[in-house]
């Protein structure tokens, strides 16, 4: 797709350097594009989701049935004051949430969208992904100490212990996938899980892959639907989310690491939880429903459909994500860490245990 | 009690270490540097103004100091200046959430200075309102409680109950929060003819919302993980120091002025008790406190139904008939108390033989109980320390008056 457009625009401006800059800074813009566009949306639908699950209306002034909500915030959030602090840590007050942004965009470089279009295609992608999403926290710890408020020193190291805790069932739950696949690159992941739904990772992979047969397969299936739950729940925890939003627990800690923030600022903290939203999501379909693979096999197939598959799986898990967060009570730092280290890792190390265990003695 | 409310009044209190009981530290803790954080008075759990200043170990709360008087309204003192029904709208905005129940238990104490026989249909409403009152105010308890722990859906739905039993008072007597409604010696308006139907409606409606909150909430195993064994009130404690409402029944201590002490024509009517357990954790937990005042938000709808049964619906009696034109006790002092949602509410009236008081002293139920907070809060997190001022369910305005 990159050679594609690279030859649209030498068409457009001539050959030159031009050209090429221009074709690389819009290849990369693109997730950028999908993310604000997302993010208007899932704005609207987290108010709208929230008002029927609490009988309400949601907004209903801006625009009919309120849908120009999400742009009427944004607008109010750029004309708000930009408040420092007069006692924070200036450089990394201001540093931070650009930070926390970049964590969570940098992700989308190696999703791929579809066949056709993944901004980067590392043969470490998920490894990649696991590590600059991590790097958020980062940013997270720097606006809570930084902020010289201790609300928000709370909620930073709440959201460290919460990090380690996450991390490690999560990137089990990963790594029994890349097992399976026996490789990290997301796109060839992707690619495995062609030719209908008994093929997504979820129900054990591929049926014809090379080394093992159907039946090994099969006998995965199990395997792999805990670890897609353990995933998920370790990805609810990333995305700072109720049950898991004890870093930012309003009855708690006010707004946790971001309590002082304001105008935009706060919004790009706020854009930045959504992109998060969508990349855990997005990982979460990616790994263990078949990314942009249409579950019918090739009915409704190919590169743009893809698309449409890939984005409606990660935002199904996104509307999952609001549902939870508007149903269910916080829980507490402690039992957080009971929940990753006692029960999601012992689990965790079982199936990847399993896996192993399965695909080295059925591979050859 | 004097060595905790001298505590209580000390702005900086040197942090005690060795008031934790020892059960709830962990041996060989690493010994960090405590640190004072100011909890309030805006801070979204503190219910209003509440001031609360927690020295803190890392998570852990060494120490909890209430700092009260951001809603002081000097209402004893004005009481003084004030004639004996000019007093009510004052009662009203103490226990906002709850002033039927405020107007209830000063009307009686006036009534009862003077010897004043109420008309039948007139305790009927009383009743009537006062347990519907009730329920509202225990639906904003158990909605807050839920926002403390986290959980938001609940309290929308608890307050759209709450609606229904406003818009009841509303049609009757034109207020939504704060009624003067309930005079002495009567009301301020007949019960309106639309009231009883929309009660019958609203007995069955709120039944469903009752189910759904403990589906969503109660039962909830992350609820119950947060709130078991967290806070926990000794019942000795609890007598010791006061308590009472749901906050001294949740520790198994039945005691309810309804039926102990009872006024009105609360004894025509069946009702239960409900006590704190240990249902799911220990006994006076904070689950505890918040089970019994879902019990008791069922036990209201049943005194609800059974006023329904018996309410004189051809008495045509005028509810002002019993008002007396001029309100001038005889010389002398009385101590009247009455069930208000949080507990005890008492009124020490004294007179002096003129139309205003010569002194009204409140014994408020939210402050008794407030000041428990130091003792069943110390050793626990800081997210407890949300949940256990959360299920003490306190009213600003009453603590401060």
């Amino acid at each position: 797709m990159f050679d594609g457009l690279r030859d649209l625009l030498i068409g457009l401006l001539g050959k030159g350097d031009l050209a090429d800059v221009l074709a690389v800074v819009v290849y990369c813009a693109l997730p950028l594009v999908v993310i604000l566009l997302y993010a208007l949306f899932a704005i609207l639908a987290e108010m709208k989701l929230s008002a029927w699950l609490q009988d309400r209306l949601g907004p209903m002034r801006v625009g009919p049935w309120g849908i120009l909500q999400p742009i009427a915030d944004i607008l109010k959030l750029l004309q708000k004051e930009d408040i420092t602090p007069t006692q924070a840590d200036k450089k990394l007050y201001n540093l931070s949430p650009f930070l926390v942004f970049i964590g969570s965009y940098l992700g989308f470089a190696v999703l791929p969208f579809s066949a056709m279009y993944a901004g980067a295609r590392l043969n470490v992608g998920i490894f990649y992904l696991v590590a600059v999403s991590g790097l958020v926290v980062v940013g997270i710890l720097m606006a809570g100490w930084s902020s010289n408020n201790k609300y928000s020193l709370f909620g930073a190291m709440r959201s460290v212990a919460q990090i380690v805790s996450y991390e490690i069932p999560a990137g089990l739950a990963i790594l029994s996938v890349v097992m399976i696949a026996g490789t990290m690159d997301l796109q060839t992941i992707s690619k495995l899980q062609e030719g209908g739904v008994q093929n997504w990772f979820i129900f054990g992979g591929p049926k014809n892959l090379a080394g093992f047969g159907g039946a090994t397969a099969w006998a995965l299936a199990p395997v792999m639907m805990i670890a897609f739950l353990i995933y998920f729940i370790a990805s609810l925890a990333e995305t700072n989310r109720v049950p898991f939003d004890i870093p930012e627990a309003e009855s708690e800690l006010v707004a946790g690491y971001h309590t002082e923030y304001s105008a935009m600022k706060f919004a790009l903290f706020f854009l930045a939880e959504y992109a998060n939203m969508l990349v855990v999501s997005a990982v979460a379909s990616i790994l263990f429903l078949g990314g942009w693979n249409s579950p019918f096999g090739e009915f409704l197939g190919g590169p743009v459909m893809g698309l449409v598959w890939f984005l409606g799986k990660a935002i199904f898990f996104v509307m999952v994500q609001i549902w939870i967060r508007w149903t269910l009570p916080r829980l507490r730092v402690d039992q957080l860490m009971h929940i990753c280290w006692k029960v999601m890792i012992p689990f965790g190390m079982a199936t990847v245990l399993l896996v192993g265990t399965i695909v080295t003695w059925f591979a050859h | 009690m004097s060595e905790l409310f001298n505590r209580t009044m000390t702005t900086i209190a040197p942090a005690p270490v060795k008031i934790i009981p020892a059960e709830r530290v962990e041996p060989n803790r690493i010994k960090t540097e405590e640190m004072i954080l100011n909890v309030g008075p805006q801070h979204p759990s503190t219910h209003g103004v509440l001031r609360l200043e927690a020295v803190l170990d890392g998570e852990l709360v060494i120490d909890v100091i209430p700092h009260l008087g951001y809603l002081h309204r000097c209402f004893e003192k004005h009481c003084e200046a004030m004639t004996y029904p000019q007093v009510i709208p004052y009662v009203d905005r103490m226990d906002y959430l709850a002033a039927m129940n405020s107007e209830h238990g000063y009307a009686l104490a006036v009534e009862r200075m003077m010897g004043i026989e109420v008309p039948e249909k007139v305790e009927f409403i009383r009743v009537l309102f006062a347990e519907l009152q009730r329920i509202a105010s225990h639906l904003v308890a158990v909605g807050t409680f839920g926002l403390d722990v986290g959980a938001f859906t609940p309290f929308l739905y608890c307050f759209r109950d709450r609606e229904d039993i406003l818009e009841m008072f509303e049609k009757t007597c034109g207020a939504r929060l704060l009624y003067n409604y309930i005079w002495v010696g009567g009301l301020s308006h007949d019960l309106h003819p639309d009231v009883l139907k929309m009660c019958r409606d609203f007995v069955k409606k709120n039944r469903a919302t009752h189910a759904e909150v403990n589906n969503l909430l109660t039962f909830n195993k992350i609820f119950v993980e947060r709130t078991i064994n967290i806070g926990i009130l000794k019942p000795d404690v609890a007598i010791n120091c006061g308590a009472s409402g749901p906050m001294l029944r949740g520790s198994g201590v039945k005691w309810d002025l309804r039926r102990d002490d009872p006024y009105s024509i609360y004894d025509r009517f069946e009702f239960d008790i409900p006590v704190g357990t240990g249902k799911m954790g220990t006994v006076g937990d904070c689950f505890d406190r918040h089970w019994v005042r879902m019990l008791e938000w069922e036990q209201s709808l049943n005194i609800i139904e059974q006023i329904l049964e018996q309410y004189p619906q051809d008495d045509k009696t005028d509810v002002q008939k019993a008002v007396p034109k001029r309100i001038k006790p005889a010389i002398g002092e009385i101590y009247s108390r009455t069930e208000n949602p949080r507990g005890e509410l008492g009124y020490y009236i004294s007179s002096k033989d003129g139309i205003n008081p010569a002194r009204v002293k409140v014994r408020s139920p939210a402050f008794v109980n407030l000041s428990l907070l130091p003792i069943i809060s110390r050793g626990y997190m800081m997210a407890d320390l949300i949940i256990i001022l959360g299920s003490i369910d306190i009213v600003l305005g009453e603590v401060d008056r």
